[in-house]
């Protein structure tokens, strides 16, 4: 019973706060009257009486506030308090207020847009999916090298691992969907029958795919379309299930809707309809793959068992593969597969992404630490205007832990601020990523940040250890306050108060560090970016266009699509203005792989275990003068290397160096796929997959000897880009009116696209650096006023003895810049060790490029001199005369 | 007159509790009454009272009421709640064995 009596004695202490503190006085000046009543009884004189009386309780302030103390057992009232009054303090200072929130709004927001892009794109990429925390991706190697995986030592894998729950297929590719007279390119993905069942995803409306639904070259043309797709071309009829879509002009029955929210699982796209793998041919230019264990295209995944590690996953499945080795040597020489963490899938944009926030996960964290230097400084001068306020409590009888947990209450108040607005942010910014990324064909990549309970709870916990960095403080300077020194000399003693002058200067160095750090990483990335953009890859850029006419969609066969080849290049030949045009089935830097095949050299020994594996690129006649590829020796391919003549090939200088020792292989024999093709010619490396690969051996072949339905066309012209497209499509047309062409490109752009990953990292490096720059700059601000406020006395004093304007302009600067000067110094020294984790995203930079940190000392320099300027400036305005009657 | 002895820790809320099962009583009238009761032996230290009786009035071992007092001003009366009389009773026990065992201790020769 006994919250009867104490439930209203809490509530009304804690909303009748006025009430109770009446009651308060009252009771102890009844017991003071009755004190005094009986010294006066004693024979006191009644002045006497009273301070006799007061002196034998002890001081009624001291008495009351401990009452006080007492009737607030309950934590929550203290916290209430000190949160109205923190309120209060905020509200009368609503400038410091909101510089302070918005300091640590970026600073927290900062960390919580990438937590949440880290989360989203790289731990939890596919919403709606179960258990992500236990998936991983499946590739193939050979020779250590990454490559995809076949279907049927999919298929095997999936039967003898015993350590997987499951394992699905979902491999990208894009269509032409026709619904009615609009045509448009889809992304899609080809998956496993059991694609559905294995992510635990179940269409809203229909059905998944049924077990055999993968099985059977084009015998189940069904298709599951997306909600997004459902909604916006469908009109989100209810009564979709059973009606029929063309995709690259195959009919397809829709069988199903997924469910809002569904993405697919392929990080950096929004996938919009799902086929069975049966019909791959549609998708794949007529290539049909299931049953050749030769053909890797595949692109899968597995979960694992509950308590499954990826190491003993990883050895179980070398294993199956080491056993698929010994059974299908022809196919699978050299050949294992490989389990990745999903953040590493390699066959999607999360390998690609992971470096960057890598390293932007330090970085923000670096502007955290700048935001928690600049907030604290700021509060430190707050500190000391407070001192007073602070003294006078504790005289009045607070306990230093009473004042200590105010300082942080207001210290969470404005973290807590922070942190609301941070996340804010980060919702803004959830899809900010993408918009660093090029559109290709229309599509736009899709990059979603996520804000679940893991990113709350680690924005959460950076405003705790924001709140104990800032709060405490300022708390620290209250710890030496002596009572009686700063009452006697009462509030203009604040300003003179010098001894912790190295305290903020040591933070002001902090900051200008580690903003120094973060330009250097800013000023190395963009040289990177320059020089990868424009170092040459080995073929012109500038003057040709690549596009691809869809054959397959419109329904061509090899000997249809051969004469339309001849015929449209012969009339592209013609055009005015285009210098040459060639086909290729790959283009340089693109998604698409290139052909793979062990080969055979006379006169090579390979090592034992070597099975050595090229590359190679099918092209037509005039490739190498259309790419600009320079031709060393022998010949390029012509009209007459056909299917009737003999096979030949032209090698790249690497594949010379490695395989002929260097020495004239025009004329050599090599065997591509068990056959033995003549070398007719010599041309110079170029790049092949990426800008930054090594030299690797390479060559090419005749595109009529290994022919290929769905080729790229190269134009070499000056023309621009519109002109020659509408030509192309018009030529195309006057052939054959059905055909519609991929999105043109200059092989320029293509380097652009492929390069998107140090495009990304600059940007967003950048952007941190120059917020950094910014936040370090008002630190140095704030320092070098404060500073200037508290010196007006010298500065004074320095004028009257003739000092003149630029004298004690130069004299503040000086000041400052010696801040800085040391910032830097230190900077420069964290920074020769830190500039190596950009590691891989530096391409022919060096870690210690010495003009990118001289291009940083001289933007913080120069954004130091321009926040020192300001107060210096006020320095030379001070008033002698009135600085030292102050005194 | 020997010097007020100082109280035992904890031993306050003991005393005060016990004066009020008598009546209820303002602070000024319960530090009175120990200092008498115990012949001007135990001396209450009157900052260290208020405190006390508002820690005690907030664990619902007494209440509070406003009154008159005798020389009519008004005073905060405190009387014992049927739970605080329970702790009393309870306090009182322990209190007796805890000084019987002192005594034990301090008689054995």
């Amino acid at each position: 019973m006994r919250w009867y009596y104490k439930l209203p004695l809490r509530l009304s202490s804690l909303f009748r706060k006025d009430k109770a503190e009446l009651d308060l006085s009252d009771e102890l000046q009844f017991h003071l009257q009755n004190q005094i009543d009986e010294f006066v009884a004693h024979g006191m004189n009644p002045q006497e009486a009273r301070r006799a009386a007061l002196q034998s309780l002890g001081g009624v302030e001291q008495v009351k506030e401990e009452c006080r103390e007492m009737r607030r057992t309950s934590l929550i009232e203290n916290f209430l308090q000190d949160v109205r009054f923190g309120f209060r303090m905020l509200r009368r200072n609503p400038g410091f207020t909101v510089l302070t929130i918005l300091c640590l709004t970026l600073g927290i927001g900062a960390n919580a847009a990438v937590f949440s892009w880290v989360e989203g794109i790289l731990f939890r990429p596919y919403p709606l999916v179960s258990h992500q925390e236990r998936l991983a991706a499946l590739s193939g190697t050979v020779g250590g090298e990454r490559d995809e995986t076949s279907w049927p030592d999919l298929l095997d894998l999936q039967r003898s691992c015993t350590l997987c729950e499951t394992l699905f297929v979902s491999s990208i590719t894009g269509a032409t969907l026709s619904v009615g007279e609009r045509a448009q390119v889809m992304t899609g993905s080809i998956v496993s029958a059991n694609y559905f069942d294995a992510i635990e995803v179940h269409p809203i409306l229909g059905r998944g795919f049924e077990p055999g639904e993968d099985t059977g070259r084009n015998a189940h043309p069904v298709v599951v379309i997306s909600y997004h797709l459902w909604q916006t071309r469908f009109r989100g009829d209810p009564e979709i299930i059973g009606k029929t879509e063309r995709l690259d002009n195959v009919v397809h029955t829709i069988i199903g809707v997924a469910p809002e929210g569904f993405y697919g699982t392929f990080v950096g796209r929004g996938i919009e309809f799902w086929a069975p793998a049966s019909m791959l041919q549609v998708y794949n230019a007529g290539r049909y793959k299931l049953e050749d264990r030769g053909a890797r295209w595949a692109e899968a995944y597995v979960r694992l068992k509950p308590g499954v590690t990826r190491n003993q996953a990883q050895q179980e499945i070398s294993a199956i593969a080491a056993r698929l080795e010994a059974d299908y040597p022809a196919t699978n020489r050299g050949r294992g597969i490989k389990v990745w963490p999903l953040w590493q899938t390699p066959f999607n944009h999360a390998g690609e992404l992971l470096p960057i926030f890598e390293i932007m996960v330090v970085v923000a964290m670096f502007v955290l630490l700048i935001v928690c230097a600049n907030v604290s400084n700021l509060l430190l001068v707050r500190s000391f205007a407070r001192r007073h306020e602070m003294t006078v409590r504790l005289a009045l009888g607070a306990g230093r832990d009473r004042l200590l947990r105010q300082l942080v209450t207001e210290g969470l108040l404005l973290s807590a601020c922070g942190a609301a607005g941070g996340v804010l942010v980060a919702y803004w910014c959830r899809h900010a990523l993408v918009l660093l990324f090029p559109v290709r064909g229309g599509n736009v990549m899709y990059l979603p940040g996520q804000i679940d309970g893991r990113v709350l709870g680690l924005s959460a916990a950076i405003c705790l250890v924001v709140t104990l960095a800032v709060g405490l403080v300022p708390a620290f300077q209250t710890r030496h306050l002596a009572l009686a020194d700063t009452l006697k000399t009462g509030a203009s003693a604040v300003l003179g108060f010098r001894g912790r002058a190295w305290f903020r200067s040591s933070l002001v160095v902090l900051q200008v560090t580690l903003g120094f750090i973060l330009l250097v990483g800013a000023a190395l990335l963009m040289q990177s970016l320059h020089k990868i953009r424009t170092t040459s890859p080995g073929f012109s850029t500038r003057r040709v266009f690549d596009t691809r006419i869809r054959l397959a969609a419109a329904g061509y066969d090899a000997p249809r699509a051969k004469t339309f080849q001849d015929e449209l290049i012969q009339r592209v030949r013609a055009l005015p203005g285009v210098e040459a045009a060639a086909y290729a089935r790959v283009v340089p830097l693109g998604y698409d792989s290139y052909s793979s095949t062990p080969i055979g050299v006379d006169g090579y020994e390979p090592q034992p275990n070597e099975q050595p594996t090229v590359l190679y690129n099918e092209v037509s006649p005039d490739y190498f003068a259309t790419m600009g590829i320079p031709l060393l020796s022998g010949r390029e391919f012509t009209r007459a290397d056909d299917e009737n003549a003999r096979r030949v090939a032209i090698v790249n200088q690497t594949m010379v160096a490695r395989y002929w020792r260097g020495q004239n292989p025009i004329g050599q024999r090599l065997q591509v796929k068990g056959n033995w093709v003549q070398v007719v010619g010599l041309v110079k490396d170029s790049k092949y997959y990426s800008m930054d690969e090594t030299p690797q051996p390479f060559f090419y072949v005749p595109l009529r000897q290994y022919f290929d339905i769905e080729p790229d066309i190269h134009i070499r012209t000056a023309q621009p880009l519109q002109i020659i497209q509408t030509a192309l499509i018009r030529e195309a047309r006057a052939l054959d009116p059905n055909l519609a062409l991929y999105e043109m490109i200059t092989l320029q752009e293509q380097v652009n696209r492929s390069t998107s990953q140090q495009l990304v990292a600059v940007t967003l490096v950048a952007l941190f650096g120059g917020l950094a720059l910014l936040l370090a700059s008002i630190g140095l601000y704030g320092v070098m006023s404060y500073t200037v406020s508290q010196s007006t006395q010298e500065l004074g004093l320095r004028m009257a003895l003739g000092a003149g304007t630029s004298n004690v302009l130069r004299l503040v600067l000086f000041r400052g810049l010696l801040l800085t000067t040391t910032g830097v110094i230190i900077g420069i020294a964290l920074a020769l060790l830190l500039t190596r984790l950009l590691g891989n995203l530096l391409y022919q930079v060096s870690p210690r490029d010495p003009l990118s940190f001289a291009a940083a000392f001289a933007v913080m320099t120069l954004a130091s001199a321009a926040a020192c300027f300001l107060p210096a400036w006020r320095a030379t305005r001070t008033d002698p005369i009135r600085a030292l009657r102050a005194e | 007159m020997a010097k007020p002895t100082d109280l035992v820790q904890g031993t306050l809320d003991l005393l005060i509790l016990k004066t009020l099962a008598l009546q209820p009583m303002h602070g000024w009238g319960i530090a009175q009454r120990i200092r008498q009761v115990s012949n001007e032996v135990l001396q209450v230290h009157q900052g260290a009272l208020y405190p006390a009786l508002h820690r005690l009035e907030h664990q619902g071992w007494i209440r509070a009421k406003w009154g008159e007092s005798e020389n009519n001003r008004r005073a905060k009366y405190y009387s014992l709640t049927p739970d605080g009389a329970k702790y009393l009773r309870q306090q009182q026990a322990q209190w007796k064995r805890l000084s019987s065992a002192i005594g034990l201790v301090l008689e054995m020769s």
